[in-house]
């Protein structure tokens, strides 16, 4: 009995061990955020480095007075709902189209979106931005989301979803008069809201922080999204810490925002999904 | 109202499986036919052809004069029951009972009209605003029925709709079943794998074994004039009781070589003519296990009991099988009046009437029977 409770003592030991070395850079975050600028490097020693002592706003104010902070925040929100938004309607639809219809190709594609997953961005950034600049596509909204609302993960999670889903139900909708579209729509959308949140999540959290493809596609900061606003705090002297950890809270916010909202939806999509 | 015709129809998967092969059959206005037979004998892919939910590889499928065999299913106006119900999770009872209308574009005060009707009639009233998750096996079972007929639809395919109740809500919602269609008239396929319900619920029974028709006919048909060795193994409960004799001729005529006895066959039900071909050939043979009877003593099989079942009214006796055909039954049975002496182990001689038995050629298939007007056939 007493080796157990010693077991279930050490286990809560490690796993908050675990915690503190995840939140830890977080609450640094959010502590340096609140602070003047002098004190965030200076407290790093001590435990003050993640308590906030005063509640100082200065550091955001100068976010809001040195950049247009709300363009900028506009921008993300929208390119990175288009791509969230239009990718879960094209990405579902090809899974569908994967996992239920039979079509020639068929299986050939989609070892083809497999194999797509384990491409990283960073070696077709060149080609892609050749090819989309010989279309003329610079330095807009649409060349910050065209190029990513085809998405073979947001694929892949919706095929092994759909494969899970009773193949009956959508018979039955089939024999009770409606198309296949109709029967997307109606019936397998609607049992499918796990895989869904999961997706606009995993998506979400993917093209948030994107850096590389905005500074090589867009010049105007019109058109930039956040990860690139931020750039400027540490390449435009001077770099004041106080202001880029702001900025990071204020980029985060939303995140956690959109993860709060659809978390119990996203945790159920996990366990069916069976990504971790 | 509308009957149904397959003409040499088969499937093949595309994995080579042979899921039915060459099937002729005619579906009449109106009629409840079942289709029986053993997992993976093509019975619900016959019946999912027939909705558009899988696609023939050759032959013909006609629902009144129309070939529907490239029409969507939406387009063939037929209801299905499924075996899960396939209840849609996210809608109410009312909702699932209206979706099949909407897709049909029905004014809406038709499709009240005809929910209302529906509910009545299955007694779903009190739950058209539940969940499906919120009801019980039965209930889910009458709203896939009610989703299936609110349509009055040209054919109504049901695919083991029963399979997923306990043993009294079957009994009653076969009733129900029989009763529904008997009003409705609306001409039925229905799947099962269950003899009893087939033999309750049909006029007519397709007995099919690896996408083959074994034999077309009444439950009496399939019982008292067994097309093959297949069929009479199925239907009964349990089943025929088949084993190998020899042919043989002697002074008195045809007899039958079992087990070292001479059984003769001059007061059985086939002529000389019809044994003629079989002579000093080993025949399949076949007795009902109601029709062995417990002797005293004298004449009969000594067979020693491997199990014995008591049901209250009677006993079912189980033995080894005598002469065993091929890979067929490992034991034989015998329905024997209620005894309460009766143990495993127990040494008992069993008799029967030459009348009783049946006699199969060596493939299997039924020897016409003294009364048989033509041999019984696979499709008519």
């Amino acid at each position: 009995m007493h080796r157990k409770r010693l077991w279930i003592v050490l286990d809560y030991l490690l796993l908050s061990a675990a915690a503190l070395l995840f939140i830890a850079p977080v609450l640094f975050m959010v502590a340096g955020s609140l602070k003047p600028d002098a004190r965030v490097l200076s407290e790093m020693d001590s435990l003050r480095a993640v308590l906030p002592a005063q509640l100082d706003w200065q550091n955001y104010r100068d976010v809001f007075a040195r950049i247009p902070f709300g363009r900028y925040l506009w921008n993300s929100a929208l390119i990175n709902g288009l791509i969230v938004g239009l990718g879960l309607i094209v990405n579902a639809l090809a899974a569908y189209a994967l996992a239920r219809l039979q079509w020639r190709g068929r299986t050939l594609i989609l070892a083809g979106v497999l194999a797509l997953l384990i491409i990283p961005f960073e070696a077709i950034a060149v080609p892609l931005f050749y090819q989309l600049s010989a279309l003329g596509w610079r330095n807009d909204y649409l060349v910050q989301v065209f190029p990513f609302v085809a998405n073979p993960l947001a694929i892949y999670l919706f095929y092994s979803f759909f494969l899970g889903l009773p193949r009956e139900l959508e018979e039955a909708a089939r024999v009770d008069g409606a198309g296949i579209l109709r029967t997307f729509f109606a019936i397998v959308i609607p049992n499918a809201k796990p895989v869904f949140a999961t997706v606009a999540i995993v998506t979400f959290l993917l093209y948030w922080g994107m850096y590389l493809w905005p500074l090589l596609m867009t010049v105007d900061d019109g058109v930039r999204p956040l990860p690139l606003a931020i750039a400027t705090f540490y390449t435009l002297p001077p770099v004041q810490w106080g202001d880029i950890l702001a900025f990071g809270v204020m980029m985060v916010l939303p995140v956690l925002v959109i993860f709060i909202a659809f978390q119990p939806w996203f945790v159920r999509g996990v366990a069916t999904t069976g990504i971790k | 109202m509308s009957c149904v015709t397959f003409t040499h129809l088969s499937k093949r998967y595309a994995d080579g499986t042979q899921a039915i092969v060459d099937l002729s059959l005619s579906v009449a206005d109106g009629e409840l036919l079942v289709l029986l037979g053993p997992s993976g004998c093509g019975k619900s892919t016959l019946l999912r052809m027939l909705a558009g939910l899988e696609s023939p590889s050759g032959g013909e499928i006609r629902i009144d004069d129309m070939v529907v065999n490239d029409l969507e299913p939406q387009q063939r106006n037929i209801a299905m029951v499924f075996q899960n119900y396939a209840l849609y999770p996210h809608m109410s009872v009312r909702q699932n009972l209206t979706f099949p209308l909407k897709m049909q574009g029905l004014p809406r005060q038709e499709i009240e009209e005809r929910v209302r009707t529906v509910a009545e009639r299955l007694s779903l009233l009190e739950l058209l605003d539940k969940q499906p998750k919120a009801l019980s096996g039965g209930q889910r079972q009458r709203v896939a029925m009610g989703r299936a007929l609110v349509r009055e639809p040209k054919v109504f395919l049901m695919d083991e709709p029963l399979s997923n109740l306990d043993a009294e809500l079957r009994l009653q919602i076969r009733q129900d079943i029989a009763r529904l269609q008997r009003d409705t008239g609306i001409t039925t396929l229905y799947v099962t794998h269950d003899q009893v319900e087939a033999m309750t619920l049909g006029r007519r029974i397709l007995v099919l074994k690896h996408g083959v028709v074994q034999q077309l006919g009444t439950a009496h048909e399939l019982y008292a004039r067994p097309a093959n060795t297949f069929v009479a193994g199925f239907i009964g409960s349990p089943g025929m009781n088949i084993f190998a004799a020899k042919l043989h001729r002697d002074v008195q005529g045809y007899a039958l070589e079992i087990a070292g006895r001479s059984l003769s066959l001059r007061s059985g039900a086939y002529t000389g003519e019809v044994l003629l071909p079989f002579e000093g050939n080993t025949v399949q043979v076949g007795v009902r296990p109601e029709s062995l009877c417990l002797l005293d003593e004298g004449a009969g099989f000594s067979v020693s009991l491997s199990a014995v079942e008591r049901l209250g009214h009677e006993v079912i006796a189980h033995f080894p099988a005598i002469n065993r055909v091929g890979d067929s039954q490992e034991e034989h049975s015998a329905r024997l009046a209620y005894q309460d002496a009766l143990q495993i182990g127990d040494s008992v001689k069993l008799g029967l009437s030459v009348k009783d038995l049946y006699l199969f050629d060596p493939n299997g298939n039924a020897l016409p029977r003294v009364g048989d007007i033509v041999s019984p056939s696979a499709t008519d």
